[in-house]
């Protein structure tokens, strides 16, 4: 058994929604938190369905490399392995959402599938290795990384929404000012550092 | 050794999420047995949910074009959906129409079924069959044309539209090597499903009527498919003027009858042209008909009659003769069956008369 750091799980939790947010501090997940976040409606389904599997293949991850790959020694392995477990889960939510949530299937369209390639899925459970998580406190760390996805997704598509109505500069206009918008909820959300860090 | 390690527990890995995903697929892909309602009501299949539209009908049978193989690729397997598709995906837009969209067209493909669904497909990708078929009567109508009824087995029926066509496939005969393939109206009428009946002209020197009217008897097996075609009655009028020359009366026939058996109460005239006394055909049974439906008027046109024909009716060209019976076109529906020459001809006095060109419907052979 490894020695896992001792910082509480809820501070994880709560770091990794606002500190150590991971797409505004890690810059991870950046394709579809740029694409999606047109509509607040479609971006907040994403961001739940980004929370879902976060915390699906954080635990699945967390069993797969703590009973399969550590007693075999195939740590060097654990991209291709954590690479797999992502898509079997994203395939399983897939179905799941088509019986149970069809509406938000066909709006999230393409980009479920996509979410296999998300690089904040992968870091999660990468960041959980390294860092020497416990279960609990990579549940948290997973569960509160898909929660701050969705909380910056969901406010970027709506102040989004506001800018779609306003005039912009025309050279500003998409990708442009997203990125700044994206700048500057970056800064806000690190003015909470004071409160808790976990890096 | 190592490697053999790491193959292996990849592969083990590898297969036990394939196996987990199997297991999801077979619970959360089960929607259950779904009813696809074809036409209204025209044919109801029954379909395991869970898998697309597409190959739910293709595995019934029924074959939409689709050139990808379901890909979502080709843009071909439309088909029209009137309920229980769900929204439109955004993988389909690309290929339709506005007007598609608003007609409730999808992509065949990618509609998954979940739970009962009503389509519409057209007729002929529907309905379109090969019958082996018995000619059990062969009536001569005049010197030049013979009404065939031709019986199919038991258990084989047939759906068609009043107007529309079959095909005859033909065996080598005399110097003829090749089989050929004609088609021919349908005269008889659609609650008439066990067989079809239709009205051969011979023309000189042609390779299926030749051998229609000389190696045809009574008991012979005939391959035949069908019903084909976009020549049938639209319901939108409630007067219509037919037009036929020879043999073209086939499909005006079965329409007639059509209406005459359904107890629709549609204003019918129909002007046919022959040459003489010896062309006409079926008259006593159109005369019959104006009896019994006063609203039916049969009027034959003929345009080269003989003294010794003693002809009371109608003379001239079959359009002269239309106009003495129709003022105007406006709101009348006009179905023409004929020669290229004899259509033509009809349309153009047609248009001339407030015919709208849409409104005619015309079967050139």
């Amino acid at each position: 058994m490894m020695d896992s750091p001792q910082i509480s799980p809820f501070i994880i939790f709560f770091a990794s929604i606002i500190t150590s947010n991971m797409v505004l501090t890690n810059f991870l997940g950046m394709c579809s938190f740029i694409s999606i976040s047109n509509e607040f409606k479609t971006a907040s389904g994403l961001g739940k369905a980004v929370t879902l599997v976060m915390i699906f293949t954080t635990v699945i991850n967390f069993a797969v490399y703590k009973f399969i790959v550590v007693p075999l020694e195939l740590e060097y392995l654990r991209y291709v392995v954590f690479i797999i477990v992502i898509a079997a889960s994203v395939q399983i939510i897939e179905l799941a959402m088509d019986r149970f949530l069809p509406e938000l299937h066909i709006k999230l369209g393409i980009f479920l599938p996509l979410i296999t390639v998300n690089c904040a899925i992968l870091g999660i459970s990468l960041f959980m290795v390294i860092r020497d998580y416990n279960f609990l406190q990579s549940l948290l760390f997973g569960a509160g990384s898909g929660l701050g996805w969705w909380l910056a997704i969901s406010t970027l598509a709506a102040i989004r929404e506001k800018t779609n109505k306003s005039k912009v500069p025309a050279g500003l206009v998409g990708p442009g000012l997203t990125f700044i918008i994206i700048g500057l909820m970056a800064m806000a959300f690190m003015g909470f550092s004071g409160i808790f860090t976990i890096q | 050794m190592e490697i053999l390690k790491t193959i292996l527990s990849v592969t083990g890995i590898a297969t036990i999420l394939t196996v987990l995903i199997i297991v999801a697929e077979k619970f959360l892909n089960n929607y259950g047995e779904c009813k696809i309602d074809i036409n209204e009501g025209e044919k109801e299949l029954t379909v395991e949910g869970g898998s697309s539209l597409l190959s739910s009908l293709a595995s019934n049978k029924i074959f939409i074009p689709s050139a990808c193989g379901g890909k979502a690729t080709c843009g071909l397997c439309k088909i029209q959906v009137i309920d229980g598709a769900g929204p439109l995906l955004p993988t389909e837009e690309p290929f339709l129409t506005p007007d598609e969209v608003k007609n409730g067209v999808r992509l065949s493909c990618l509609v998954k079924i979940k739970k009962d669904i009503k389509i519409s497909i057209p007729e002929e990708l529907f309905n379109i069959k090969e019958y082996n078929a018995t000619v059990s009567r062969i009536t001569d109508m005049t010197h030049d044309i013979k009404e065939f009824r031709f019986d199919f087995d038991e258990d084989e029926d047939i759906k068609f539209k009043a107007g529309q066509y079959m095909q005859i496939e033909t065996k080598p005969y005399g110097k003829i090597k090749e089989k050929a393939i004609r088609a021919y109206s349908i005269s008889s009428v659609p609650s008439d499903s066990n067989g079809v009946e239709l009205i051969i002209r011979r023309v000189p020197g042609g390779l299926c009527t030749t051998y229609m009217h000389e190696h045809i008897n009574k008991g012979n097996r005939v391959r035949i498919t069908g019903p084909y075609g976009d020549f049938y009655r639209r319901d939108d009028s409630n007067q219509y003027i037919f037009m036929a020359g020879g043999s073209g009366m086939a499909p005006i026939k079965s329409i007639i009858m059509d209406i005459i058996e359904k107890g629709l109460d549609k204003e019918m005239f129909f002007f046919f042209g022959a040459v003489g006394v010896r062309d006409l055909y079926h008259t006593d049974f159109f005369r019959g008909l104006e009896k019994e439906y006063p609203k039916f008027k049969y009027i034959p046109a003929l345009s080269n009659a003989v003294p010794e024909d003693n002809w009371k009716g109608e003379t001239g060209l079959v359009t002269d003769v239309m106009k003495k019976y129709i003022d105007t076109g406006n709101g009348k529906h006009a179905y023409l069956c004929g020669s290229p020459g004899m259509i033509n001809a009809c349309v153009k006095v047609l248009t001339f008369m407030d015919f709208k060109e849409e409104l005619i419907y015309y079967d050139k052979f």
